[in-house]
C-alpha cells in the first residue's frame, strides 16, 4: 500500500532540497514533517527511525531511507530518471557527483563567518564557471540534445538545473559564458513538473538565510 | 591531457570510459559484477549501507591530514562513531536475517565496503570490534573468500595505511 513519500528534515534546503527537487520533476506529490527544535531530531533518534542517527530520512514504499544518495538514486531509477542502462547511469552519476560537490559548496556558505564565507564564495565562483559549468556546457555543445545523457531527461538535468539557480543566487550573471548552459536553464525549467515546482506555494525551500541558521545550529548542536 | 572531468583523481578507465567520481565508480563496477543486489529495494538497501560506511572512511580518510593537535579529538571521534553510530547498525541487521551477507542472502558491495571499514578501523583501535560478535564471524567470513583472501595477502595492489612519507606527498601533489 503506498501512501505518498514523506519526508523528514527542517523546513530549509540542506541536504533534502535535491529529493524535493526530483520529486517534484518526476511528478511526485510528498508530504512533509519539519523538525523544529533539538527535542523533534531526538524523537525520531529515539523512536529508531533514522539508521545512522541522521536525517534526511524519507518514508517511501515502506522502507524508511536514509542517505541523501541512496535516496535520491532510489527515486531516480523507480522513476525513469536514470538512464536506459549501466552505462548511463555511469554518466549520469559522474555528473551529479560534480553538481553535488558544487551545490554543497553553496550550501555550507550561510554557516561560515564573515571572512571565510567571502574566500568561499569566490571559490565558489571559480570552481562553478573553471571546474563544473564548463563540462555540462561541452557536454550539451558535443551531442547537441537538449537532455545531458541519452537525449532524454534525468536526474542529471534536474539536478544540473538546481545547481544553475542555486549558483546564480550566488553571483547572478554566473551563467553569462555559457550559452548552452542558458539555453538548457530556460528548456528545462519549462518542463511542467519543474515549472510548476519553480513557482511559488510549491514546497521548494527559500535561501537559507540568517534566522534559519540559528535554529539549525541549535537542532544540531553545531 | 583533458583526461580528468572535473580535474580530480581517483581516475579509473574502463570499458572505453575515463570514469571519475568515486561512488560513480563503485557504483559502475557493482553493477557490472552483479554486486549491487537483485532489484530496486536491494539496490537501495546496499546504497544506505554503503553510504553510512562511506562517512565512517571518510573520517578515517582525513585523519592523517588533521594538525597534530586535532588527531587524538578525530581519533576518539571514530572510535564513537564507529562503535555507537555504524558498526550496530550491521551487527544488528546480520543478528536479525541471520545470514552471511548483509543484503539479499548474497554477496553485494555492501559486504566489501564493510569488511574494508572493519580493517580500516582496526588499524586505528584494535579492539574495536569487542563488542560485536557478528562483525567478528562477518569479518573472518569475508577474509577467507577467495578473492578478498587473495587481496588480502602480501603482493596484491592493496595499500598500506599512509605513512608521514605518503603524507609529505599527498600535500605536495595536491597543494593549489
Amino acid at each position: 500500500m503506498a501512501g505518498k513519500p514523506k519526508l523528514h528534515y527542517t523546513k530549509g534546503r540542506g541536504k533534502m532540497e535535491s529529493i524535493r527537487w526530483l520529486l517534484a520533476a518526476a511528478g511526485v506529490e510528498f508530504e512533509e514533517e519539519f523538525i523544529e527544535t533539538k527535542e523533534d531530531l531526538e524523537k525520531l533518534r529515539n523512536d529508531g527511525v533514522l539508521m545512522f542517527q541522521q536525517v534526511p530520512m524519507v518514508e517511501i514504499d515502506g522502507m524508511k531511507m536514509v542517505q541523501t544518495r541512496a535516496i535520491l538514486s532510489y527515486i531516480a531509477a523507480k522513476y525513469n530518471l536514470y538512464g536506459k542502462d549501466l552505462k548511463e547511469r555511469a554518466w549520469i552519476d559522474m555528473y551529479v557527483e560534480g553538481t553535488t560537490d558544487l551545490m554543497g559548496m553553496i550550501m555550507y556558505l550561510p554557516f561560515q563567518s564573515a571572512d571565510t564565507k567571502e574566500k568561499n564564495l569566490a571559490l565558489i565562483i571559480e570552481r562553478a564557471t573553471t571546474r563544473y559549468f564548463p563540462v555540462y556546457e561541452k557536454a550539451l555543445k558535443d551531442h547537441g540534445h537538449d537532455y545531458l545523457v541519452g537525449n532524454k531527461l534525468s536526474w542529471a538535468d534536474i539536478h544540473l538545473l538546481e545547481a544553475i539557480l542555486m549558483a546564480e543566487e550566488c553571483k547572478p550573471d554566473i551563467l553569462s559564458a555559457f550559452p548552452l548552459l542558458q539555453a538548457f536553464k530556460g528548456r528545462t525549467s519549462n518542463i511542467p513538473t519543474i515549472k510548476k515546482f519553480l513557482q511559488p506555494g510549491s514546497q521548494r525551500k527559500p535561501p537559507t538565510d540568517e534566522k534559519f541558521v540559528a535554529i539549525v545550529r541549535k537542532i544540531f548542536n553545531i | 591531457d583533458g583526461v580528468l572531468m572535473f580535474q580530480q583523481v581517483p581516475l579509473v578507465e574502463i570499458d572505453g570510459m575515463k570514469m571519475v567520481q568515486t561512488r560513480a565508480i563503485l557504483g559502475y563496477i557493482a553493477g557490472k559484477y552483479n554486486l549491487y543486489g537483485k532489484d530496486l529495494k536491494e539496490r537501495a538497501l546496499i546504497d544506505m549501507y554503503v553510504e553510512g560506511i562511506t562517512d565512517l572512511m571518510q573520517m578515517i580518510l582525513m585523519f592523517p591530514f588533521s594538525p597534530p593537535e586535532a588527531k587524538e579529538k578525530n581519533l576518539d571521534l571514530i572510535k564513537e562513531r564507529a562503535t555507537n553510530r555504524y558498526f550496530p547498525v550491521f551487527e544488528k541487521v546480520l543478528k536479525q536475517h541471520g545470514q552471511d551477507f548483509l543484503v539479499g542472502n548474497k554477496f553485494s558491495w555492501a559486504d566489501v565496503q564493510l569488511i574494508e571499514a572493519i580493517l580500516a578501523v582496526e588499524e586505528k583501535i584494535p579492539a574495536v570490534l569487542s563488542g560485536f560478535p557478528q562483525l567478528q564471524a562477518f569479518k573472518i567470513r569475508m577474509s577467507n573468500m577467495p578473492t578478498i583472501k587473495k587481496f588480502l595477502q602480501p603482493g596484491s595492489p592493496r595499500k598500506p595505511p599512509p605513512d608521514e612519507c605518503y603524507i609529505e606527498t599527498v600535500l605536495k601533489i595536491f597543494k593549489k
